[in-house]
């Protein structure tokens, strides 16, 4: 039996179906419930903070030698501004955490905290880019002239020169609103102080558990061994929860120094006010094309508003320094030159999203194709074709390196897909209708599991990358996968019980993956860029195959054969060619109780471990929107959306396809409805979720999914990624349907999300400038 | 604030009596005072849908509710859909259609289902497409969680 390729259910369901899925909040039970007190102001300075004389409250005073939030970038651009755990003195965005209280009820600490009043000098805040970057801007943070955090700059050597011969130069502005990853659990932390050696155990609905234990004792001062940090259920993080805030110190804080169980729950203003966004980018793009259709060159200069802080451990590079990285994408960008600025504002910090910045420029690469194309009368398939990457690997412009995909392969697929002649012709039948279609294509390449040599070339001092994999099997041939790596929600456990099945020869269903715990599982990186099936299914792959070998051995000696002879499956260790077989627990058994028998394995038992970290591999897909545009409300209406995607090996195909809809889902969500939006004042307009747009089951088509399985070296398994492709390709194949179907009006778009006003206000324009 | 109220209900079949606060929303109820955290809070302010149970076969919002609202009702919530091992078609139908991912969404979703398919065992799709709108997943897209329950329908039609 092989189990990789199945769409095994996964083991997580029924737990979670019945209702028994412990998330954080769950776990508060008979807690002291812990409730910030917030900044109202987006900038001003603390005049004084006054508190009922009863009331427990812990300000940075009484925090004391707590140690701030300090990410770090290698970089001599970067300037390191550090975050304070409780504001002191200076007020830098709206929902900044300046003091906290505990009650008995989470009711009480709200009563709490509404009793607590803050003098404050309010300023005039920076909130914009445009704000942030004008001459003699108030500075958010005094070392940052020009509010400038990153200003990271590339070229080759003749881009001028390319745009100067260029037969066509397409040049336009593109904007990405600030949207917010809003998983369905908001952020909290439970903690838990043992009375008797004080150490604290701190649940926290993350992505990175071990991060947070280096990042809070760093904090606290005290060594990691004093705290266990453990990720529950998670529901949902997106990247938002892949970062160390202030909350998680204070609780853990608050549990040491009270000496008693802690909890913060975040509730949804918090969480769409005070959490951390992402995608405020402005994109200044200029494609160079010979008379053939050819790029020649790509010179953008790329803005991303990272709001008041950086974040840890990312950075506030985390945008700016992708876009200057992965512009190119699928595409043979002879040119390059980029400028990418992180800017800080007087708005909340950024945090990775789901695609991280990839949204945004394949959005702007993907008009840039589109708009080169209608310039030079070629269809939209024929420029990519003379464009996309197809010998591999690929070196693009900026030293990344591209193992195998089929970025051509795929288009052709969805345009075969499609039917592209057929709806041209039912798109010109339909505008002598009035009914306003228009389709569009999005090709886009997608770094995935990069290990540490990917972060280490964008200068991170916490360099992210490896995965570190404990395979044990029990006395009764049950095995236990310890992983580094922290699931949220996307089915990990079962991909990985699927890989490690296949190398053992057992069943998945005895195979029980640990994560999400400090105390249980090897120090790792958790779960972002699309990393953990591919740095953790490595590790589980090399570390299961090296089990094997041991079970072989032992084997060998019980059947008197050479280990070369014995394969193992479905549960039994035989002699190839014959009859002669014995159980794998009777095996583990053997080896556990008869050890002396097997001194070849003295040393590690039924155990191995194994480390991965790959240089990272890069998925690929098409994405093709048809949509209908209502010009009387600005309305549009996905009628159609096909995804062909390159994952490489698909280990359990039912979750791929659930990881591209939800990824879908998003990337339409950020090409047409969600925005977070700020007033003049620095003040959030979209605190809750009847402002804040989540697309619902009405606004999201049924997608229609196709594989391409393009298999790599540069992966141990042979998978790739998938966690964010579906949000990076989606929007721009949105944003090019909506300008073709509005193409006869003269209306281009250049921005997201392209809600109904704007669709209106831009035929508004287009109407008044064909007067 | 503090004067405390008796309340009873049943609950998934049991009777429940619980001593609240009068501004004790229903959902808070239910996770802390009965101690069923499977109906989960995710807006707190009625958009999401997360903590949708079922009041008297009508699908509630229980964060929009209070506690003393509930005053002799019957409520059924997620911890109440199974039968011993058996699932209830429903929570089998997202099992074997994958229609949850975090699965923080799913107490609510199931809930919603259960009430509409019982009032309307053969919704049209349509139909049951704007009906299931009323509650929010942020992981699944949607499409396995109509399949889900289109599966679900037709089993429970049987």
């Amino acid at each position: 039996v092989r189990w990789v390729g199945r769409p095994l259910r996964r083991y997580e369901d029924p737990v979670l179906l019945q209702g028994g899925g412990r998330y954080t909040a769950d776990l508060a039970q008979g807690a002291r419930i812990l409730r910030f007190v917030r900044s109202p102001v987006a900038r001003g300075r603390i005049l004084a903070v006054n508190a009922p004389p009863e009331a427990a409250i812990i300000t940075a005073a009484v925090l004391g030698d707590v140690k701030p939030i300090s990410p770090r970038l290698d970089r001599p651009d970067y300037v390191p501004v550090a975050q304070p755990i409780l504001a002191h003195e200076r007020l830098t965005y709206v929902g900044e955490p300046i003091a906290a209280v505990i009650a008995g009820t989470a009711a009480e600490a709200e009563d709490l905290a509404e009793q607590v009043t803050v003098e404050i000098a309010a300023e005039t805040p920076v909130v914009t880019l445009d704000q942030a970057l004008a001459a003699g801007a108030p500075l958010v943070h005094d070392i940052a002239p020009q509010n400038t955090l990153i200003d990271a700059r590339f070229a080759t050597h003749d881009v001028a020169a390319a745009l100067a011969a260029a037969h066509q130069v397409v040049e336009f502005t593109f904007t990405s609103g600030r949207q917010a990853a809003m998983p369905l659990e908001a952020r909290g932390a439970v903690a838990v102080r043992d009375s008797v050696t004080g150490r604290v155990t701190l649940s926290a609905s993350t992505q990175m558990p071990h991060l947070l234990r280096t990042g809070i004792a760093d904090a606290l001062g005290i060594a990691e061994s004093e705290l266990r940090v453990v990720a529950p259920e998670v529901g949902g993080g997106f990247g938002q929860k892949m970062a160390l805030i202030p909350e998680y110190i204070v609780a853990v804080w608050a549990a040491r120094r009270f000496a008693c169980t802690v909890a913060w729950i975040e509730d949804r203003l918090e969480n769409l006010t005070a959490s951390f966004h992402a995608r405020d980018q402005r994109l200044h793009m200029r494609g160079a094309f010979d008379a053939d259709g050819r790029l020649l060159a790509i010179d953008a200069d790329v803005l991303c508003n990272v709001g008041a802080y950086s974040n840890f451990p990312a950075t506030c590079g985390v945008e700016p320094l992708m876009a200057l990285a992965d512009m190119p994408g699928p595409y043979r960008v002879p040119q390059y030159r980029a400028r990418a600025r992180a800017v800080a504002s007087n708005t909340c910090p950024m945090a990775p999203y789901r695609g991280v910045s990839r949204p945004v420029i394949t959005a702007a690469m993907e008009r840039l194709m589109d708009c080169a194309a209608v310039r030079l009368g070629l269809d939209v398939l024929e420029i990519r074709r003379r464009n996309l990457t197809a010998e591999f690997p690929h070196t693009s412009v900026t030293g990344v390196v591209q193992d195998a995909g089929s970025y051509r392969e795929a288009m052709e697929a969805a345009a075969r897909v499609v039917d592209f002649a057929q709806f041209r012709a039912r798109q010109h039948k339909a505008r002598a209708d009035g009914c306003w279609l228009g389709l569009g294509v999005s090709v886009f390449a997608e770094r995935t599991g990069p290990g540490s040599p990917a972060f280490a070339a964008r200068r991170m001092v916490i360099t992210p990358g490896f995965e570190r994999v404990e395979l044990a099997m029990d006395p009764s041939g049950f095995l236990e996968a310890r992983i580094g790596s922290s699931p949220h929600g996307q089915g990990l456990k079962t991909t990985l019980a699927q890989l490690i099945a296949d190398e053992i020869g057992v069943s998945p269903a005895e195979i029980r993956v640990v994560a999400g715990d400090t105390d249980r599982t090897p120090y790792g990186w958790g779960t972002f860029a699309s990393r953990s099936l591919v740095i953790a299914g490595g590790a589980c792959k090399l570390a299961a195959v090296r089990l094997r070998e041991r079970l072989q051995t032992v084997a060998s000696h019980v059947l008197e054969v050479a280990a070369s002879d014995i394969e193992i499956s479905d549960g039994r260790a035989f002699v190839r060619g014959t009859d002669l077989a014995i159980e794998v627990r009777q095996l583990a058994r053997t080896a556990y109780h008869q050890s002396h028998r097997f001194p070849a394995i003295a040393e590690t038992g039924l155990s191995a471990v194994a480390t991965y970290d790959p240089y990272g591999t890069f998925s690929n897909a098409c994405h093709v929107a048809i949509v209908a545009v209502d010009i009387a409300t600005g309305q549009v209406k996905i009628e159609r959306f096909v995804v062909v995607e390159d994952a490489g090996r698909l280990i359990n195909p039912m979750i791929v396809e659930g990881q591209i809809h939800g990824g879908v889902a998003q990337g339409i969500a950020n090409a047409l409805y969600e925005e977070v939006v700020y007033d003049g004042g620095g003040n959030i307009l979209t605190g809750s979720l009847a402002d804040y747009l989540v697309p619902t089951m009405a606004e999201i088509p049924e997608l229609e999914i196709h594989h391409l399985e393009t298999l790599t070296e540069a992966s141990v398994t042979g998978a790739k990624g998938v966690g964010e492709g579906g949000t990076i390709g989606a929007p721009a194949a949105v944003l090019n349907a909506v300008s073709d179907a509005l193409a006869p009006f003269g209306v281009g778009i250049f921005e997201m999300p392209i809600t109904p006003q704007r669709i209106l206000q831009l035929m508004r324009e287009a109407r008044r400038e064909a007067k | 604030m503090s004067d405390k109220h008796d309340v009873t209900f049943t609950v998934n079949g049991e009777k429940r009596l619980i001593r609240v606060e009068p501004r004790r929303s229903l959902a808070d109820a239910l996770r802390e005072d009965c101690g069923l955290t499977g109906t989960h809070l995710g807006c707190e302010h009625g958009v999401c849908g997360a903590c949708t149970v079922l009041v008297d076969d009508e699908p509630v919002r229980s964060c929009l509710m209070f506690a003393v609202q509930a005053e002799g009702t019957r409520m059924r919530t997620v911890e109440g859909l199974a039968i011993g091992d058996k699932l209830h078609p429903l929570q089998q139908a997202f099992w074997d259609h994958h229609g949850l991912q975090c699965g923080f969404c799913t107490p609510g979703f199931l809930m919603l289902a259960v009430g509409i398919l019982e009032r309307d065992p053969d919704i049209a799709e349509p139909e049951l497409r704007e009906a299931l709108s009323a509650n929010l997943c942020r992981c699944t897209g949607y499409q396995n969680i109509l399949k889900s329950v289109l599966a679900a329908a037709a089993e429970m039609r049987k």
